[in-house]
């Protein structure tokens, strides 16, 4: 059986505008692939850990050593709108009428 | 007569340093290649004649010099579009990074550079990784040499295609899910991806960070252990990188495959929707390591079937968390007209990420989500665990593992794009060495009854590409594979 998937709800969260067209066709493609992936709830067994990373390594640390960096200039530089040595966006909060 | 660019590396440094040939003449060679065939393939997203000529022309005044220089000097390079290229356009494949010019180099790309590799481009691929065709470019398709009216594999189909066409010499690509191995067998070069972490992500624009290696396309096995040498080694700059020593993956690799223990992975040769003159070479190809002397016998990975399920849901999730950079703030486009700052989140990103991109982030953020994570994301990564297994069991009997890269040659352009599960499985058998990290090279092993290449693939243990680059180079010698691609052939004669 395909899953179902609240569309709408998981382009939210993703922060995606999708048209209508895909959301439809993201909906029944999402609902095969996830019916297909669902197969690996047959072998996964309690006793089984999770793998996250194939080499695992831990506290991988470097010597705490200041180094030259981006200067502001070159960090800005592929921004879309600056002002003021700042990155420009739209509004984030709504102005109090 | 094959010209200077249709040689192998190896060869073309030894002529570098004997005076037959300079290092100009090299790249004017590759540059002429590359202007009479890219209408053709559109292998590269961004070409760069004036650096490879400046690059070239600073390797003949240093060898003129008597300097002694590394393997690369010299040698025309083409670079996959998800390395990052200090003051060069890095696009990623995708729209929502066209006008990203990174103000930092990738480390694999710093090293060779510094290496006097002469730059021929960035290459076209599929958008951030995400394909098994190059038909997910953002900017238009890669052409397969071999038959233009087939795809060259994906996602590092322009590197591949660049590399069969003589547009470069070698070249970096990544590999995820197979996105080096597939389009390597599909456009008859060789492609290696070595094991996680011995090759800096640094500057590797991420896909899946657990699963993305830095791999190489090169015309033969010797110079892939030459190129592999060049880019690999410790970085600081990725935690996950291994802290081995830099080595040379040369030495040895003419010692033969005599003894050597080679597991042939049955079940795939028996998989349905493998093509039979792909099982016919593959199995021609076995005879041959027999015949040399290597022991050979079944080996199984049972819990293989289920890399695929497990593959796509952990790499759509660790992809929908690394693509939540692209908000339209910091770099690359933004959408106009956005009333507050979530709305142009959503537009941008709506507006400039592709099918496939939107699919596998909407795939992954699903899969993460509240109430979902236990039983899809957390289930895939204990199918990792028992994939890695089923290879460590493996290579306790077996030196090698072998099989075929692909289970099909190179198939139509938009045969498969209708159907994305489809398209996920010509990863089949590439996908496990990328959830184990183990290192796996592919090379041409015959030609298919349409006249397109076969691939094999050899599988190592862990940090072993010795091992695997050996039984590559005893195989590539005894088959002999001298094929070209049709377009190659018709242009030089």
């Amino acid at each position: 059986m395909p899953v179902e998937i609240d569309v709408d709800h998981v382009a939210r969260l993703a922060r995606l505008a999708l048209t209508d067209e895909e959301r439809e066709r993201f909906r029944r493609q999402l609902g095969l692939i996830l019916e297909h992936a669902e197969k690996v709830r047959e072998v996964a067994a309690e006793d089984v850990l999770p793998t996250s990373h194939p080499v695992p390594r831990s506290n991988v640390f470097r010597p705490d050593e200041v180094e030259p960096s981006l200067s502001h200039d070159e960090a800005m530089a592929g921004a879309p709108e600056v002002e003021d040595g700042r990155f420009r966006v739209p509004p984030i909060i709504e102005e109090e009428g | 007569m094959p010209e200077p660019c249709d040689l192998p590396a190896h060869e073309l440094g030894r002529m570098l340093r004997a005076g037959e040939l300079t290092a100009a003449e090299l790249a004017e060679s590759a540059l002429g290649r590359a202007d009479a065939v890219e209408e053709h393939l559109f292998a590269f997203l961004t070409r760069t004649p004036g650096l490879a000529r400046e690059q070239a022309a600073l390797v003949d005044e240093r060898l003129s010099a008597g300097e002694e220089l590394p393997a690369g000097a010299g040698i025309p390079l083409a670079v996959k579009d998800v390395l990052t290229t200090k003051g060069i356009r890095t696009t990623a494949g995708s729209k929502i990074l066209e006008p990203y010019v990174p103000p930092y180099d990738s480390t694999a790309w710093a090293r060779l550079s510094a290496a006097g590799a002469v730059l021929m481009g960035k290459t076209n691929c599929d958008e951030f990784a995400m394909g098994s065709s190059n038909e997910n470019s953002a900017y238009g398709p890669v052409h397969n040499p071999w038959d233009l009216g087939t795809v060259p594999g994906g996602s590092s189909g322009g590197s591949a295609a660049a590399v069969a066409a003589g547009e470069a010499v070698w070249g970096l690509g990544t590999d995820t899910g197979g996105s080096v191995r597939q389009p390597a067998a599909l456009c008859g070069v060789v492609g290696l991806k070595p094991t996680y972490g011995r090759v800096s992500r640094y500057g590797l624009i991420a896909f899946a960070s657990s699963l993305d290696h830095v791999g190489t396309f090169t015309r033969d096995v010797r110079d892939a252990a030459t190129l592999l040498g060049a880019i690999a080694g410790h970085d600081p700059k990725d935690a996950t990188s291994l802290p081995d020593p830099p080595a040379d993956y040369t030495e040895d690799l003419d010692a033969g495959v005599r003894g050597l223990r080679v597991g042939v992975v049955a079940d795939w040769l028996a998989m349905e929707g493998i093509q039979p003159a792909v099982r016919d070479a593959v199995g021609a190809a076995v005879e041959r390591l027999a015949g040399l002397g290597a022991f050979v016998e079944e080996a199984a990975l049972p819990h293989a079937e289920y890399a695929l399920s497990a593959y796509y849901l952990i790499a759509p999730a660790e992809c929908s968390s690394n693509l939540a950079r692209y908000d339209g703030v910091r770099y690359g486009y933004r959408a106009p007209d956005g009333v507050d700052v979530m709305d142009m989140n959503m537009r941008t990103r709506g507006a400039g990420f592709g099918d496939e991109v939107k699919r596998r982030i909407m795939l992954g953020t699903y899969s993460l989500s509240a109430g979902y994570y236990d039983a899809y994301y957390g289930q895939a990564q204990k199918v990792r665990t028992l994939v890695i297994r089923d290879y460590e069991e493996a290579f306790a009997r077996f030196d090698v593992l072998v099989s075929p890269t692909s289970p099909t040659t190179a198939f139509r352009l938009g045969e498969k794009t209708a159907d994305p599960l489809a398209m996920y499985l010509c990863d089949v058998f590439t996908i496990p060495s990328d959830l184990s990290g183990t290192p796996a090279i592919s090379i041409p092993c015959g030609l298919g009854e349409d006249g397109l290449p076969i691939g094999f693939q050899i599988m190592g243990r862990l940090t072993d590409e010795r091992t695997v680059l050996r039984a590559a180079y005893a195989l590539e010698q005894d088959l002999g594979f001298s094929s070209r691609p049709a377009l190659i052939g018709a242009l030089s004669g």
